[in-house]
């Protein structure tokens, strides 16, 4: 069985915090260059010009994108044929955060107690998602994300009979109350079925798509075109002031569910959606 | 249209400003956001001394991420200013004349701008980097305690920001959306 000790987690961790705080990915810098090319309202067109110029400071002075460098939010792939050791893993991923929040000069955003509200000084603890898969590699993905766009999320328990159009209608309705607040252009992340609980990790898992790439399910790819070209009228645009630039994608992630329900959740992230991954 | 604004930012230069201008701010601003906020009328409903006036002062909505050796300040973009909401009037009442932060405000706050003759400036969210490159001095004073909350003092030079919210009411988040809604 092949081991690998927590401290490669560590490290990883730690790594992956600064990068993807530091270094806009390519899919969202492609984006804005076409949708500066494409956007109509002059105030939107100047503010997503800034937006490039902003990454490239970040770039060249090696400092955040965005000073709200977020709650850690960790997904692990772990291949069932490895042996973790030298620790626990969940203290190796808090450390590594620990440490990359530090070294990065990254925000410290986290408080000890959502009610007494405590500042934990080192961004811990990170938000961790677990899953067991064949093979014998770990893959780690970190992907900080900010509260301005967080709150503007939204969870809806639809019935079965609300159908195609209930779940257009809640995206669309969480897009809009969402406006200028969660620094658009946007990227949607929804999660269909399952249930509660499920729902809500789709949709967080569904903010790690690249942008650009659609559902390989054909209806659902239908879906997310349909919506990206509706939500791209409601004329939010870049900051809310106005444009056709709204959101740069929408990824939707589907699981099976009961008879009975029809959970939508729409996870929704700004324009410097963050996630770095790493194969150990 | 580009202007010019450099603080105190009296109620004259209030007035000069219309929803829609692009504006850079010269001067003394200062900092606060939720825990700050919640503090300062904390301290004024006991009847003490606030750490600084607000009589035609600005306040930046943000929580900005550390320095590294040989800068100022680390990424300092604006925060959401909807959490504010419920502390502002007060504030506007105690002489407050500007606020920058980003995204909408409650119809409690917008009528409160409109009596108080104040202004909403947005700056662009997330564009934390090229903010951090106009601010040229950073000091705490006050509520240390809070880190990245804490009140500070800090002096801008040609800081971009939008007027959203003019002392007449005009309201760009409406007015430029409706412009391109089909």
């Amino acid at each position: 069985m092949r081991e690998i000790h927590v401290s490669q987690i560590t490290e990883a961790v730690a790594k992956m915090c600064i990068d993807a705080n530091y270094y806009i990915s390519d899919d969202i810098k492609e984006a804005f260059h076409t949708s500066i090319k494409e956007e109509v309202s002059p105030i939107g067109k100047d503010i997503l010009g800034q937006l490039i110029d902003n990454s490239e400071v970040a770039r060249d002075l090696q400092m955040p994108i965005c000073q709200d460098t977020g709650m850690a939010v960790v997904f692990c792939e772990i291949g069932q044929e490895v042996h973790l050791v030298g620790g626990s893993i969940e203290e190796a991923i808090n450390e590594g955060v620990r440490k990359g929040y530090e070294e990065g000069y990254l925000r410290k955003s986290v408080v000890n107690d959502p009610l007494i509200r405590e500042n934990t000084k080192d961004n811990t603890p990170a938000v961790i998602y677990y899953n067991i898969v064949p093979g014998s590699e770990v893959e780690i993905t970190v992907a900080p994300k900010g509260f301005g766009s967080e709150n503007m999320s939204r969870i809806y328990m639809l019935k079965p009979a609300d159908g195609i159009e209930g779940v257009k209608k809640a995206i669309l309705e969480a897009v809009e109350l969402a406006g200028p607040n969660a620094c658009p252009p946007i990227i949607v992340g929804v999660g269909l079925g399952g249930t509660f609980d499920k729902a809500a990790y789709l949709a967080k898992k569904a903010l790690l798509r690249p942008v650009g790439h659609s559902s390989e399910i054909p209806h659902i790819k239908e879906l997310e075109d349909e919506m990206l070209t509706k939500i791209n009228k409601l004329g939010i645009g870049p900051q809310g002031l106005g444009g056709k630039t709204t959101a740069l994608d929408i990824h939707i992630e589907t699981y099976p569910t009961h008879i009975a329900g029809l959970p939508v959740a729409i996870n929704i992230s700004c324009h410097v959606t963050r996630h770095v991954s790493k194969v150990l | 249209m580009m202007k010019e604004i450099t603080t105190p930012f009296t109620k004259d230069k209030v007035a000069e400003l219309k929803a829609g201008d692009s504006v850079l701010i010269s001067g003394t601003i200062y900092t606060a956001r939720d825990a700050a906020h919640k503090r300062l009328i904390d301290q004024m409903n006991n009847g003490e001394e606030l750490p600084f006036d607000l009589k035609d002062a600005i306040i930046y909505y943000v929580g900005p991420a550390p320095a590294k050796e040989g800068r100022v300040i680390g990424s300092a973009g604006p925060t959401t200013s909807y959490r504010m909401d419920s502390y502002t009037t007060p504030l506007l009442e105690k002489g407050l004349n500007g606020m920058i932060g980003k995204g909408k405000r409650s119809e409690e706050v917008i009528d409160s701008i409109k009596k108080h003759k104040a202004i909403y400036f947005a700056a662009v969210g997330g564009a934390a980097a090229l903010i951090s490159d106009r601010i040229k001095s950073v000091e705490i004073i006050a509520y240390d305690d809070l880190g990245t909350e804490a009140i500070r003092k800090i002096e801008v030079e040609k800081f971009p920001a939008i007027v959203v919210l003019d002392s007449e009411g005009n309201n760009l988040y409406v007015s430029e959306r409706e412009k391109y809604r089909e």
